[in-house]
């Protein structure tokens, strides 16, 4: 009767997780996702807490106690911590896979239950589990700062990485056909958590986008696993819902980046553009925060391209008073979102949503390019690569073929940075010394904040005469 | 395990697969950023099998390691429905004038 139980409400809580994502494709029913999401989750732990072989509550009732007191404030961090966040609970995710596969392991190896496909299976869950444990946990370190963005590459890098990887999968072949050796099973676990380590020090700040897409699916991959070894369907089809979503994420990330996977993963993509950067110094032309207000002021037609820098500089607060300003002036003011600015998918969007710009403003790559040309004022916001014109024209540029948004077919274009320091990747943007760009030199946060500051003296001065 | 498990596991592997790329491939560019957060929380789902294995208390080992799966995993659930519904809330119409 209690498995009955059990088992309708793992099926109500499958239902409920369709139906969550399903919900999710809107912003208007968007909210309704997260609650059933909710409930769903609810019932499946509540079912779960029947089950018959549970004989003691208290390790439960203690981690969940901790969890939440761990989980309330991590969901408080400010939103540019978001991509953060996010590459933590991954590690979380993959965290709890690999140790349920460990446990279960050292279980059935007691007692003797280790069968040739229950070993296969925990083998995938323990290498995807602990792989994307480190290496979320290194994207999370690499996002915050703490460990240096650029990419650590060395020589042969690549040939080190697949050859771990190689013998991890050798040992849990070997462990397959022999569960009972126990060794083998702990030199999986040692060289899964180094490959994942080893995985994201080539990566660079710009490509997070993509590894934290990928490394969502490895921790849905790993649940999937899971589902596999506990043979429990709920697990299956969760993870496989959040395996998909990161891969589909991936994709429209690396189709953004005109890159592939393999490029992502082992191109070690710093590395290549070091040539690019001795370039002469092409003149550009400057501007001060007024010079960009009087252009604002006298535009129809206003796109903005936000990137990383914005979030760096937290300046969306300020793109947000501009807005106002001059949508007060019926100048009509877009967002152009690039799929790659920032370092997770979506990260410009929530940003700006947080600065109340509404959602209807924020407008994909597609659909804003055709109406570049239209534009009177490009204001580009810490944006470099996605709007660098060598994308379209230049077939030595390391990005040429990437999609970018036309920043440079707009009437004027005012281009907001702190030097002419070349972006991450240290490619020349000849937008920068286009000749109807200006730039906008300084901190993006307190140069918003002069230009949102000149455009409300303007109007008030106006309104006084 | 017997193979009418592994193929009906199998089964429901492969049209969860399909149901997800259906649904996904749905949602707006927008939400990107709050549909990680929610599939994060979905796929703690391994809160499932940490409960079990910290519930069964066969070894003082596998119920620590439980235990700290359950932690794990909780706080995903926790922080990944709380920060996705922060971040869906600030999601605004324009406002009708």
């Amino acid at each position: 009767m209690i498995t009955l139980v059990t088992q309708l409400s793992y099926l109500v809580a499958a239902t409920l997780f369709v139906f969550s994502l399903r919900w999710l494709s809107r912003p208007k029913t968007a909210r309704r996702g997260v609650g059933a999401g909710v409930v769903g989750m609810a019932l499946a732990m509540f079912g779960t807490l029947l089950h018959p072989h549970i004989i003691g509550f208290e390790w439960i009732a203690l981690a969940v106690i901790a969890g939440t007191l761990v989980g309330v404030p991590l969901s408080r961090v400010p939103l540019t911590a978001v991509p953060q966040r996010t590459a933590i609970s991954h590690a979380f995710g993959g965290l709890a896979a690999g140790l349920v596969g460990t446990a279960k392991y050292s279980i059935w190896l007691g007692e003797g239950e280790l069968t040739a496909f229950r070993t296969t299976a925990i083998v995938i869950e323990v290498i995807l589990g602990f792989l994307t444990f480190t290496g979320s946990l290194m994207a999370a370190g690499k996002l915050q700062e703490v460990i240096p963005t650029r990419p650590i590459t060395y020589r042969g890098q690549n040939a080190v990485n697949f050859t771990l990887l190689a013998v991890a999968v050798l040992c849990g072949v070997g462990l397959a056909l022999n569960p009972e050796n126990w060794h083998l099973f702990a030199v999986i676990v040692a060289l899964s958590l180094s490959f994942g380590v080893l995985l994201i020090i080539p990566i660079g700040g710009a490509d997070m986008p993509t590894v934290i897409s990928l490394l969502n699916s490895y921790a849905g991959l790993a649940a999937v696993a899971m589902g596999f070894v506990l043979e429990n369907q709920l697990l299956i089809v969760a993870g496989a819902l959040d395996g998909a979503s990161g891969f589909i994420l991936s994709v429209i990330m690396c189709r953004a980046m005109n890159r592939s996977f393999r490029n992502v993963l082992f191109g070690a993509f710093g590395q290549v553009q070091t040539k690019a950067v001795a370039g002469e110094a092409k003149p550009v032309k400057s501007a001060t925060p007024q010079d960009a207000a009087d252009y604002l002021a006298q535009a129809q037609r206003v796109v903005f391209v936000p990137g990383y820098g914005m979030a760096v500089a937290q300046a969306q607060h300020r793109v947000r008073e501009i807005y106002d300003e001059l949508t007060k002036r019926h100048i009509d003011v877009k967002f152009a979102i690039h799929p790659v600015a920032g370092r997770m998918p979506g990260h410009m969007n929530v940003l700006l949503a947080e600065a109340e710009i509404p959602y209807e403003a924020l407008v994909e790559m597609d659909e804003i390019n055709p109406e570049m040309a239209q534009t009177d004022v490009c204001v580009v916001v810490g944006a470099n690569d996605v709007v660098n014109p060598a994308a379209r024209s230049d077939r030595s540029s390391p990005i040429f073929g990437m999609p970018i948004i036309d920043a440079d077919k707009a009437r004027v274009v005012l281009a907001n940075k702190r030097s002419m320091n070349p972006g991450f990747a240290g490619i020349d943007n000849a937008l920068y010394s286009a000749d109807n760009t200006l730039m906008v030199f300084g901190d993006a946060k307190s140069v918003l904040g002069d230009i949102a500051a000149a455009l409300r003296a303007d109007s008030e001065g106006r309104e006084a005469a | 395990m017997n193979e009418l498990n592994l193929s009906s596991m199998l089964f429901c592997l492969m049209l969860a697969t399909f149901v997800g790329f259906q649904v996904i491939q749905n949602v707006s560019r927008l939400l990107h950023t709050p549909l990680m957060s929610l599939t994060n929380a979905i796929s703690a789902i391994a809160v499932v099998g940490s409960i079990l294995i910290a519930g069964e208390q066969k070894t003082t080992f596998s119920t620590a390691l439980g235990a700290v799966a359950v932690f794990a995993s909780v706080t995903n659930i926790v922080s990944g429905f709380l920060i996705t519904d922060r971040m869906l809330k600030m999601f605004k119409e324009r406002p009708k004038s």
